[in-house]
């Protein structure tokens, strides 16, 4: 491909990009906004596979426009109440006062500076030239890492302890989401078309899920592609209807959550104990370990994630449920009529949400 | 410097400059979410230009592995701002 | 000469996704914006993946773009079903 095909492609996404990324903030409707970051982030998909980034391709497919969109779509309200609000401002307020439209003006001139400098700070470091001194370090050590795809080895080998600590704020996020309130109600069973397409799209997204962790060891894949695609499927369970079996239940959720910072804690202390580094593996062993924690890992994102879909503490969960109904049973009579329908348990049906 | 290099990464940093004046502006608390995640891009936009070598040489992997933390702590930060605000919502609902 | 074949395919298809488009921006109606989108982009998504297996030449990679195009067909089909059924309640007033 010449070059200046290759410029006018190059030109066009990014113009196609900013103009999105502007579109979707500037947009008046929060749904369009969040479905025009979703087509963002499918083509800073495109971005970064034209830049020769796959591994990041895939993430930011799966997690950056699939998940967070869905995470923004679900958190969009029907009434602007709310989360719509900023504090007391309300959301147009006619008589603009001369000091929050300088506010508005100096902020923006001021981001617009910004923008400037982080420019020219780019280009300069830019044009000291081209530094290959880590990758050459990586290329010679690939070897000895125990897989043969760079980003993983730079993942989970050489850069452990930073996926380590990753691991460790998404289960951080975990349980704030845990501690703030229970999960959103469930959405209606789903209708013959959509239980048609879960019962063979799911499978299918399980399985793929533990392809890209296979091949994560040598080609572009590993542990958080998988985990997002896994996670994947346990959204689209919850779409159907079934929010009791895309989560474990109870105790197990949380050694699921916790296995990922759990396992590599323990590899690492174990190594410790045997004489070597913290998580510094044996190059025999290397590749086994990092099988081991990417499971772990892939399980640990998939229960983060879907959780961070469902909004908050299952309502299988015992424990807290339990305290709920004492204090429910001491406060006031009869509880408050469930909508009638769908001849589920506890579905409630709302509206806004799809197949209602 | 690559051609592709300097084009990604400037509209990288014009992304997060956008990202920034809503994140800092933006009318609602979704919104200033959605600016973030936005902001998280642009800066990614950057780390994969800076990472790109020419079609001859294999990419930087570094800057790769970074943004692929990024995305999982920038989703993983989403969902729970997310959560605290439809708390927030039910508590001004309630009170 | 697998080269042109492939290219031919490539730019058919994205004719239909330009027609798709259009209709997305053209059309007065949900109902018909839906089904111009699913139908040109199926199609348009077919030929391409056509054009992208004559020009990969090895059958396992088109059968993984075969297994693609399917994948998208169902999940398409399906979300405009549920797309419309939801905005025909809407009309109706459930």
């Amino acid at each position: 491909m010449n070059s200046t095909t290759l410029l006018a492609f190059d030109a066009l996404l990014l113009i196609s990009t900013v103009s999105l990324a502007w579109a979707s903030l500037a947009s008046s409707d929060e749904r369009r906004g969040v479905i025009l970051f979703m087509a963002f982030g499918l083509l800073l998909a495109m971005a970064w596979s034209r830049l020769q980034a796959p591994d990041v391709a895939l993430a930011e497919a799966a997690i950056g426009a699939g998940l967070s969109g869905a995470l923004l779509l679900s958190a969009v309200r029907r009434e602007p109440v709310g989360l719509s609000r900023t504090g007391a401002e309300p959301v147009q307020n006619h008589e603009k006062t001369d000091y929050r439209m300088t506010l508005r003006w100096t902020v923006t001139l001021l981001c617009a500076a910004f923008t400037a400098t982080l420019g020219w700070a780019y280009l300069s470091a830019l044009s000291f030239g081209p530094h290959d001194g880590l990758p050459r370090a990586i290329a010679a050590n690939l070897e000895a890492s125990g897989v043969s795809n760079p980003v993983t080895a730079v993942l989970l080998n050489f850069r452990a302890w930073d996926t380590l600590l990753e691991l460790a704020v998404l289960l951080t996020a975990a349980l704030g989401i845990l501690a703030l309130g229970k999960e959103s109600p469930a959405y209606q069973p789903a209708g013959v078309v959509f239980e048609g397409l879960i019962r063979w799209l799911v499978p299918l997204l399980i399985l793929t899920a533990g392809y890209l962790l296979w091949v994560g060891a040598h080609a572009p894949g590993g542990a958080f592609q998988a985990g997002a695609t896994l996670a994947a499927a346990g959204v689209v369970l919850r779409l159907a209807g079934r929010h009791r079996i895309g989560l474990p239940a109870g105790i197990r959720l949380r050694v699921l959550m916790a296995a990922g910072v759990g396992v590599f804690l323990l590899v690492g202390l174990v190594l410790m104990l045997a004489g070597r580094s913290f998580l510094g593996y044996p190059p025999a062993l290397a590749s086994l370990l990092i099988l081991v924690i990417e499971t772990a890992a892939m399980l640990a994102i998939a229960a983060t994630l879907v959780l961070a879909f469902a909004g908050g503490r299952p309502q299988t969960d015992v424990l807290a449920n339990t305290a709920v109904k004492l204090e429910a049973s001491t406060a006031s009579g009869p509880g408050p009529a469930r909508p009638a329908g769908s001849g589920g348990t506890s579905n409630d049906c709302i509206p806004e949400k799809k197949a209602c | 410097m690559l051609t592709a290099q300097w084009l990604y990464g400037l509209a990288g940093c014009l992304v997060t400059g956008i990202g920034l004046g809503n994140a800092l502006l933006g009318s609602s608390l979704l919104k200033r979410v959605l600016a973030i995640n936005v902001m998280g891009a642009g800066v990614f936009m950057m780390l994969i230009a800076v990472a790109y070598r020419g079609p001859d040489l294999a990419p930087d992997p570094v800057p790769h592995a970074l943004v692929l933390t990024g995305i999982v702590v920038a989703v993983s930060a989403t969902a729970l701002a997310l959560a605290l605000a439809r708390r927030l919502d039910r508590e001004q609902d309630d009170g | 000469m697998i080269d042109v074949l492939s290219s031919v395919l490539l730019v058919s298809g994205l004719f239909f996704f330009l027609a798709g488009s259009i209709g997305l921006l053209r059309l007065p109606d949900l109902h018909s914006r839906l089904h111009a989108l699913t139908k040109a982009d199926n199609l348009g998504l077919g030929l391409l993946i056509a054009g992208l297996a004559v020009s990969s030449r090895e059958p396992l990679m088109m059968l993984k773009l075969l297994l693609v195009w399917l994948a998208v067909l169902a999940a398409s089909a399906a979300s405009a079903h549920l797309i419309a059924r939801h905005a025909r309640r809407q009309e109706t007033g459930h």
